[in-house]
C-alpha cells in the first residue's frame, strides 16, 4: 500500500493513445488551416472528429487493468484542485492538524457548490514539480489524516455534509510519518468515520492507492471514476512481492482486480461515474460536470436518512464487505 | 501493507538446536519452547505460533474457539504463481489451521474475554475476509454478551490475493470496533512480532489499550520500502516496540512472561474486579497443553525485565 516511491512503468501504458493523439494532432492542424486560409475543410474535420470518437471509444472499452492505472495517473487527468477551481463557488481553505503541523498532501474547507454547502477533503497532488514536491505526489503523513478528521468533525458540528476526493498513490512511507503514528491516524479516521452523524461521500477520481485512500474513504456513497483505480497495493508492489518483478505491474494490475468495474462487481463501491470520451484528461470539464451531478443527486438523496440511520447504513455496508463462506 | 515481506521467514526448523534471530545464539529447542521462544541469551521474543499464544493467554481448558469452519472466497481468481485456492489448501494442510486468525472465548485468570489472535504461520497473519469477520463478530460478541476484547495482532499486512476486499476488512474491523465503544466495551490490543501494514492501520491501533511486545516491529510502512522511498539507512531501533512506547504511540510494553499476568489486570480494571488478583499465581490443569503456563511468574519476570533491556 505505500509503494509511493514506485519507478516509473516499464511497460509504457498509454501507448494506446498514440493514434488517438495522433488523429488529434492532425485535426488540430486542418483547424488552423481553415483558419488561416480560406479553405472549406469543414467535411475534413468533421470526418476525422468521427473516427477519433469511434477510436476512442473502441480503444477505451478494451483497456486493460495497467493501461486504466496509467489513465488514472495521467499527467492531465483532473486532480482534487481541478475540482475545487471549476466545480465550486466558493471555497474557504482551512489549514493544520491544531497538533504538529500543516500536510499540504491533503486540502481540506468549506465549499459551496450549486447552493450546496458541505466539507470538501480531498488528496492533492500538486501541478507544478515545486507543488508536488510541496504535496509529496499526494502522499499524506499522519499529520494529513488527523487534520482531515479534525475538520470532519467540524463539519459534523456544523451539521455539513462531507465529499472526499481520493487520489494518491499510499500514504506516505517515511521516519517522521511512522514517528508520529501513521498507521493509527489512518486507523482513527477509518473508526471515526464510522460515527460522524452527517452524509459522507467518497470519489475515487484517479488513485485509491489501499489504506491512504481508505483513511479518507468511508462514506454512505463511494463513487469511482470510470478509469480510477482503488487497489490493496499498488500493481508495482505487488508485483516486486508475488512476482519479483516490477516488471509484472501489468499481471499484478490484472490480478489485484482493482478498476472501477471490478470494485463495483465485487461490491466495495456504490457507483461508477463515466468519464467523456477518451477519459478525463481529454475533457476534464466534462469530467467535472459529470461528478458534480454525482454529488449534488447523492447529496439530495442522503439528506432524507436522519443522522441514526447514516450511521447505522455506513455500517451495514462495510459490514457486508468480504463475506466468508462456512458459518 | 502487504504480508509476504516477513513470509520468507523460516519457521523453526525442525532440529534440536535453533539459532536466535537477534543475537545469534545457539537455542536448545525443546528449552526455548518451554520458555515460550524467548531466547534465553537475549531476550529476544520470536514470533509465537497461535496455538501457543491461546494456551499461554487463556487459563487451561476454558478457551472455546468459534466460527472456525469460515473459509474465504476467492472472489479474484486471483493467481500469481500459484492460484490462491491452491495456495490457501496447501497451507491448511500445512498448518493445521484454516485461516490468519483464531478467535473465541475464555476466561483469563478467571476474568471471561473474548479473545482474537493471530496466527503469522497461516500466509504471513495476512488479513483477509476471514480475518475481517473473525475481529467484526469477536467485537459483535464483546457487544452482545457485554465481555472485554482482546486481540493479538501479528501481520504482515493485509492478503493481496484478496485486492480491494482485503483492503475494506481494515473498514470492517473498525466499524465493529466503533460499535463495541459506543455500548461503552473495552478492548486490548497487544502487536507482537511483526504487526505492520494494514492490521496496524486498523484494528490493532484503535482499541483502548495498545501493548506491545519487547523488540516487536510494529509499523505502517515496511522498513525496506521506508529506506527504498527516503534511500537512507533506517535509525536503529526504528519501528520496534520500544521506539514506538518512546514516540508516544503505545501504552505499555510488556514481556511475554508477564503477558498473562498484565492482561488480567487490565481486564480487572474494565470489568470492576480487583486487579491484585491477578498477579496471585494460579495453578494451571496443564492438561492440553505442551507448553505451560508460567508458574513462577515473579522470576519470569527479572527475564523478561533482562530481556528487554538487551533487546
Ligand atoms: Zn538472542
Amino acid at each position: 500500500m505505500t509503494e509511493a516511491s514506485a519507478k516509473p512503468a516499464a511497460t509504457d501504458g498509454l501507448a494506446f493513445e498514440r493514434p488517438l493523439l495522433e488523429l488529434e494532432q492532425k485535426i488540430q492542424e486542418l483547424r488552423k488551416l481553415a483558419s488561416g486560409t480560406h479553405l472549406e475543410l469543414a467535411g475534413e474535420i468533421q470526418g476525422l472528429e468521427d473516427r477519433l470518437r469511434r477510436q476512442a471509444a473502441e480503444v477505451y472499452a478494451q483497456l486493460s487493468a495497467w493501461e486504466r492505472v496509467n489513465v488514472a495517473r495521467h499527467a492531465a487527468r483532473p486532480l482534487t484542485q481541478d475540482y475545487i477551481e471549476q466545480m465550486l463557488d466558493d471555497f474557504v481553505e482551512l489549514q493544520g492538524d491544531r497538533v504538529f503541523g500543516e500536510d499540504r498532501a491533503i486540502v481540506t474547507g468549506l465549499a459551496t457548490m450549486a447552493g450546496v454547502r458541505f466539507l470538501l477533503v480531498g488528496h492533492r497532488k500538486g501541478k507544478t514539480l515545486k507543488d508536488k514536491l510541496a504535496c509529496n505526489f499526494g502522499c499524506a503523513h499522519p499529520e494529513g489524516y488527523r487534520k482531515a478528521l479534525q475538520k470532519m468533525r467540524l463539519a459534523a458540528k456544523m451539521k455539513l455534509p462531507i465529499v472526499t476526493f481520493i487520489n494518491t498513490p499510499g500514504a506516505y512511507p517515511g521516519i517522521g510519518a511512522e514517528e508520529r503514528g501513521q498507521a493509527a491516524a489512518i486507523a482513527t479516521n477509518i473508526l471515526e468515520m464510522f460515527n460522524l452523524p452527517v452524509p459522507i461521500l467518497c470519489i475515487v477520481i484517479g488513485e485509491g492507492g489501499s489504506g491512504g485512500a481508505l483513511g479518507i474513504g468511508v462514506g454512505d456513497r463511494v463513487g469511482m471514476l470510470e478509469n480510477s483505480y482503488y487497489s490493496v497495493i499498488t500493481p508495482e508492489g505487488c508485483a516486486a512481492i508475488l512476482w519479483k518483478s516490477g516488471d509484472k505491474a501489468p499481471d499484478a494490475a490484472e490480478a489485484l482486480k482493482l478498476t472501477s468495474k471490478d470494485l463495483l462487481r465485487l461490491g466495495l463501491v456504490d457507483k461508477v461515474i463515466e468519464e467523456p470520451l477518451g477519459g478525463a484528461h481529454r475533457d476534464p470539464k466534462g469530467a467535472i460536470e459529470r461528478v458534480k451531478a454525482q454529488i449534488l443527486e447523492w447529496l439530495h438523496d442522503l439528506g432524507k436518512l436522519t443522522p441514526d440511520q447514516l450511521v447505522e447504513q455506513r455500517f451495514e455496508k462495510f459490514r457486508r464487505m468480504g463475506v466468508p463462506v462456512g458459518g | 501493507m502487504a504480508w509476504t515481506r516477513f513470509g520468507k521467514k523460516k519457521d523453526m526448523p525442525g532440529g534440536l538446536w535453533i539459532k536466535c534471530e537477534s543475537c545469534g545464539a545457539m537455542l536448545f529447542r525443546k528449552e526455548f519452547e518451554q520458555k515460550h521462544r524467548i531466547c534465553g541469551t537475549c531476550g529476544y521474543h520470536f514470533t509465537l505460533p497461535g496455538r501457543e499464544r491461546v494456551a499461554l493467554t487463556a487459563d487451561a481448558g476454558t478457551f472455546e474457539e468459534m466460527w472456525k469452519e469460515l473459509q474465504p472466497v476467492d472472489r479474484l481468481g486471483f493467481n500469481d504463481r500459484v492460484p490462491y485456492a491452491e495456495k490457501l489448501k496447501q497451507t491448511q494442510a500445512k498448518t493445521s489451521e484454516t485461516e490468519a486468525m483464531i478467535a473465541g472465548t475464555c476466561t483469563v485468570k478467571g476474568i471471561p474475554c473474548a479473545l482474537g489472535v493471530m496466527n503469522f504461520s497461516f500466509l504471513g497473519g495476512s488479513m483477509g475476509m476471514v480475518v475481517g469477520e473473525k475481529v467484526a463478530r469477536s467485537a459483535e460478541l464483546a457487544v452482545e454478551k457485554g465481555l472485554p476484547l482482546v486481540l493479538f495482532a501479528c501481520s504482515g499486512g493485509a492478503r493481496m490475493h484478496e485486492g480491494a476486499i482485503s483492503l475494506m476488512q481494515m473498514a470492517k474491523t473498525c466499524g465493529a470496533l466503533s460499535r463495541l465503544n459506543r455500548v461503552g466495551g473495552f478492548s486490548i490490543s497487544v502487536m507482537t512480532h511483526p504487526t505492520t501494514g494494514g492490521v496496524t492501520a486498523s484494528f490493532a491501533s484503535v482499541c483502548d489499550i495498545l501493548l506491545a511486545e519487547p523488540g516487536a516491529l510494529i509499523g505502517f510502512a515496511g522498513p525496506r520500502v521506508i529506506a527504498t522511498t527516503i534511500k537512507k539507512e533506517l535509525p536503529k531501533g526504528f519501528q520496534r516496540a520500544e521506539f514506538l512506547l518512546e514516540k508516544g504511540q503505545i501504552d505499555r510494553i510488556v514481556p511475554r512472561a508477564s503477558m498473562r499476568d498484565e492482561m488480567a489486570r487490565l481486564l480487572a480494571y474494565a470489568t470492576g474486579r480487583d486487579p491484585v488478583a491477578a498477579f496471585k499465581p494460579q495453578p494451571q490443569p496443564a492438561a492440553e497443553l505442551e507448553v505451560a503456563v508460567a508458574a513462577e511468574p515473579a522470576a519470569d519476570k527479572k527475564k523478561a525485565k533482562k530481556g528487554k533491556k538487551d533487546a
